[in-house]
């Protein structure tokens, strides 16, 4: 394997991006290193997924710079974003209605050796392996979520972004998306994780980056969180 | 429930009038001077396709509806006019109102059953829909199939015009069309042109504000099969005849193309837009299918390099509602 | 000799195994439209034009090259394939984003040249086309002859209109097809290509319309207009059916076939015009269409 274990996995710097002719993003500086959990928190509406949204390439237009192990990827289609070992979960889910539960498992195609096994993954969602043959959009809400999840996981992509796993969903399966979070960690993935569910990502980051109005305002580690407790009550709002 | 959507502001609104008003007089000064420079059965023949056009206009330029089957109304409203005028003997002035009413009944049917699909399946069935009148004028009696109304008398207007004479000919055919673009030009401005443009942009917000769309959507295409309908029955008394021609499909297409060239959603784009195929065709009908080709060619460029047409990029280079 | 309803045996299934033919080229060319509608959010108007050009490959590889029916079967949907490459690359994709309208009408342009090319230098009148050696003649079935050819063309069809529903319905390939007409964002940030996708699904569409022109032109004449009239046929067949469904397609296309047929025996003054009948009563009760998904 290649040593890339200098630079971060992920870095961002005066990310730009727009939907149409509304500018969205006004300069984002990030970056995830290899193994982290990081966490993106901020209001609705601040640009938490079209971050997300960006460094996959799928917003209108996007400038500055967006760099992968090094590469530089601003201009490449999503397509090809996705086979340098990025995978997205997105915030609505997208699970294909036309797909039963198995194809839109396998749908994803493997961009890089060392993704879960389909055995590693019914193990993370046993409900899943029950399903196989339902048509996807029958599944409940959680259930859906971790399909969203699972299927991302086979395909080898080291750094995943998963747009609000939790919203919507009941505390029990909240809990045990955090357990999946946890062992994605262990088992060396690379998380990049947007919430408004603060109380559930205090359980799971190594950092916080603070967003408004399209730029990170602030950014601290998770045993910087409780000296920041008061701050970061100001900004969401809560 | 009385203004929709966001209508400019006062002032713009009168510059824009103002500049329509003399966009309207000097077409219609060309128009009248025009036989001077120009043979006036062309001329003649482009003014009713200049109004099909428009007619054609009104549905896709402020309805949003790409109708594929235009040349039913044109089609059969010359028929119409055509028989009635020769085989019943009507003064041309019932001939033609007499057809524009049959092309406008034509439209309440097919419109009814068009506008419950949308897109491009609206576009599909309103071409469905013109072939099957299509197959019915070539096996109808009174059409004569493949010969179609020959020699179609065109007699005295209101008694007084003597329609053989051809200046008095031109000059009635000038002053339909003009009545015609007049009244286009008020349904457009109008409040219900305001709910049409509202249903255009976004079909959904219209009907949550409490707006029939269904109604007002077939108004618009009734409106606008009556007005091809005219378009067809005046050109049946210019040329004299009712043919297979004016209700093929390529007849329809033909609309489509004018108004792209012309600009779509311009007033006068449709106008300008006749006038150049119309001279195209002219000009190349000794060259058998090459009109063919280069209509498919033009089509094909208008929608890759030149979407606002003729008038539509005058207007937007000077930044004027035309 | 048999009589149905006064009518020979010979004559109605005659009549009804024309309409069965007809049915199949209906469904050919509805399913390439489905598919190229569902990926490209385009009704191409140029699907007429390319099944005649089909027909007419199988005419010039013939006369040109000496190559006979079967291997025409193979190279001219391939050859009809590639030029959909070329215009979906060159044109339709300079398309995206805009009003769906436009690709109706560029694809309508693209017909006018094509059959404007053809017409310019064949003119009207039909080309014959030989049927070939091993499916001349045919069998008394009894009640009535059927010529091999048309038994031929009938069963032909509907295997490769099976063999394109299976791949849409079951296999990866098709599951990548379904899951990039739902989304496409989404599966091109899956890494996969998905403009390939589009561009392969428009050559696939308008081959399956070339194919339908090799099987036509041995028994309707080789003629540059023979796909005009035709396709608005094909549209009446795909607003009835609704294009929402693989199957929905192939069933709605045999069935208006076969429809038809049976109007050409009891109603002939309305066979030209039954399918347009029906699309209007369809219309009428079921707006979104047989086997529409949504309204």
């Amino acid at each position: 394997m290649r040593d890339v274990a200098q630079g971060p996995l992920l870095d961002l710097s005066g990310l730009e991006a727009w939907y149409g002719e509304s500018h969205i993003l006004h300069g984002v500086d990030m970056n995830v290193r290899r193994g982290e959990v990081v966490c993106l928190l901020g209001r609705n509406g601040a640009g938490k997924s079209t971050t997300l949204r960006s460094i996959m390439g799928i917003v209108g237009k996007r400038k500055g710079s967006v760099k992968f192990e090094g590469v530089e990827t601003i201009s490449m289609a999503s397509d090809r974003i996705a086979r340098l070992g990025l995978a997205f979960c997105p915030e609505e889910r997208a699970i294909f209605s036309s797909l039963d539960v198995k194809e839109n498992l396998l749908l994803p195609p493997q961009v890089k050796p060392g993704g879960l096994s389909l055995d590693q993954i019914f193990e993370l969602f046993p409900n899943l392996k029950e399903r196989l043959s339902s048509q996807g959009t029958k599944l409940s809400g959680g259930e859906q979520q971790m399909l969203a999840i699972g299927r991302i996981l086979r395909t080898g992509a080291q750094l995943l972004l998963l747009d609000e796993p939790t919203e919507g969903l009941a505390p029990v399966i909240i809990q045990q998306i955090g357990v999946t979070i946890r062992k994605l960690k262990e088992q060396g993935f690379t998380i990049l994780l947007v919430e408004q569910n603060f109380r559930f990502a205090a359980t799971l980051a190594d950092r916080y980056y603070v967003m408004e109005h399209g730029k990170i305002i602030d950014s601290f580690a998770n045993s910087e969180l409780e000296a920041n407790m008061e701050k970061l009550h100001d900004y969401l709002g809560v | 429930m009385a203004a929709v959507a966001h209508s400019p502001s006062a002032a713009r609104d009168a510059s824009h009038r103002r500049d329509e008003m003399i966009a309207f007089a000097i077409m219609a000064i060309l128009l009248a001077i025009a036989p001077l420079f120009a043979y006036p059965v062309f001329l003649m023949q482009a003014i009713c396709f200049a109004l099909y056009a428009c007619a054609f206009n009104l549905l896709l330029g402020y309805v949003g509806l790409l109708s594929f089957g235009h040349a039913m109304f044109m089609g059969s409203a010359s028929y119409f006019s055509a028989h009635i005028a020769k085989v019943w003997g009507w003064p041309p002035e019932l001939a033609i109102i007499a057809a524009t009413l049959g092309a406008a009944a034509i439209g309440v049917v097919t419109g009814a059953l068009s506008i419950r699909r949308q897109g491009i399946y609206f576009a599909m069935v309103t071409l469905a829909l013109s072939q099957m009148i299509y197959f019915f004028c070539l096996q109808a009696p009174f059409t004569h199939g493949e010969d179609g109304i020959q020699g179609v008398p065109q007699g005295r207007m209101f008694g007084l015009f003597d329609l053989s004479h051809q200046m008095t000919l031109y000059f009635v055919v000038l002053g339909i069309f003009l009545l015609a673009f007049l009244f286009i030009h008020r349904i457009i401005n109008s409040p219900f042109g305001d709910v049409l443009k509202a249903i255009r942009e976004n079909e959904p917000r219209a009907i949550s504000l409490g707006y029939k769309a269904d109604q007002y959507k077939l108004a618009a295409f009734v409106l606008s099969a009556a007005l091809a309908g005219l378009a067809g029955a005046t050109k049946a008394l210019v040329s004299q005849n009712a043919s297979l021609t004016d209700v093929h499909w390529s007849m329809s297409g033909e609309a489509v193309l004018m108004v792209l060239v012309g600009g779509l959603g311009t007033i006068f784009g449709p106008v300008v837009g006749a006038f150049v195929i119309i001279a195209m065709q002219n000009y190349l009908a000794s060259y058998g299918q090459l009109v063919t080709i280069m209509q498919g060619l033009i089509f094909v460029v208008c929608v890759l390099v030149f979407r606002r047409g003729i008038v539509g990029e005058i207007a937007h280079r000077f930044n004027k509602s035309l | 000799m048999i009589q149905i309803l006064g009518i020979s045996s010979q004559a109605l299934f005659g009549q009804l195994l024309l309409g069965l033919i007809n049915g199949a080229f209906y469904a050919l060319l509805s399913l390439g439209l489905a598919v190229i509608f569902g990926m490209l959010n385009i009704v191409n108007f140029a699907h007429g034009a390319l099944y005649m050009v089909g027909a007419f490959c199988a005419y010039f590889l013939l006369n040109w090259f000496g190559i006979g029916y079967w291997p025409a079967l193979l190279i001219a949907p391939l050859v009809v394939g590639l030029f959909g490459v070329i215009i979906e690359r060159t044109m339709l994709q300079r398309l995206a984003g805009l009003d769906h309208l436009y690709g109706l009408l560029l694809t309508f342009g693209v017909a006018l040249i094509v059959q404007g090319v053809f017409q310019y230098q064949y003119g009207s009148s039909g080309l014959p086309y030989e049927i070939p050696d091993s499916l001349k003649g045919g069998r008394n079935l009894g009640f009535m002859y059927l010529p091999n050819y048309r038994a031929w063309v009938v069963i032909f069809s509907l295997v490769v209109c099976l063999a394109t529903w299976y791949v849409i319905e079951k296999t990866k390939l098709g599951a990548y097809l379904r899951a990039a007409t739902e989304n496409p964002t989404i599966v091109r940030a899956f890494g996969v290509n998905v403009p390939l996708m589009i561009t392969l699904t428009y050559g696939f569409g308008v081959a399956l319309a070339a194919l339908a022109g090799v099987l036509a032109a041995p028994i309707n004449q080789v003629r540059p207009l023979m796909g005009a009239d035709f396709i608005i046929v094909v549209f009446a067949v795909v607003v009835i059916g609704g294009m929402g469904s693989i199957m929905g397609s192939i069933l709605t296309g045999f069935l208006l076939g076969l429809i038809e047929g049976l109007t050409k025996v009891f109603y002939p003054e309305a066979s030209n015009t039954v399918v347009f009948v029906i699309m209007a009563i369809v219309l009428l009760i079921k707006p979104a269409g047989l086997f529409g998904r949504t309204a």
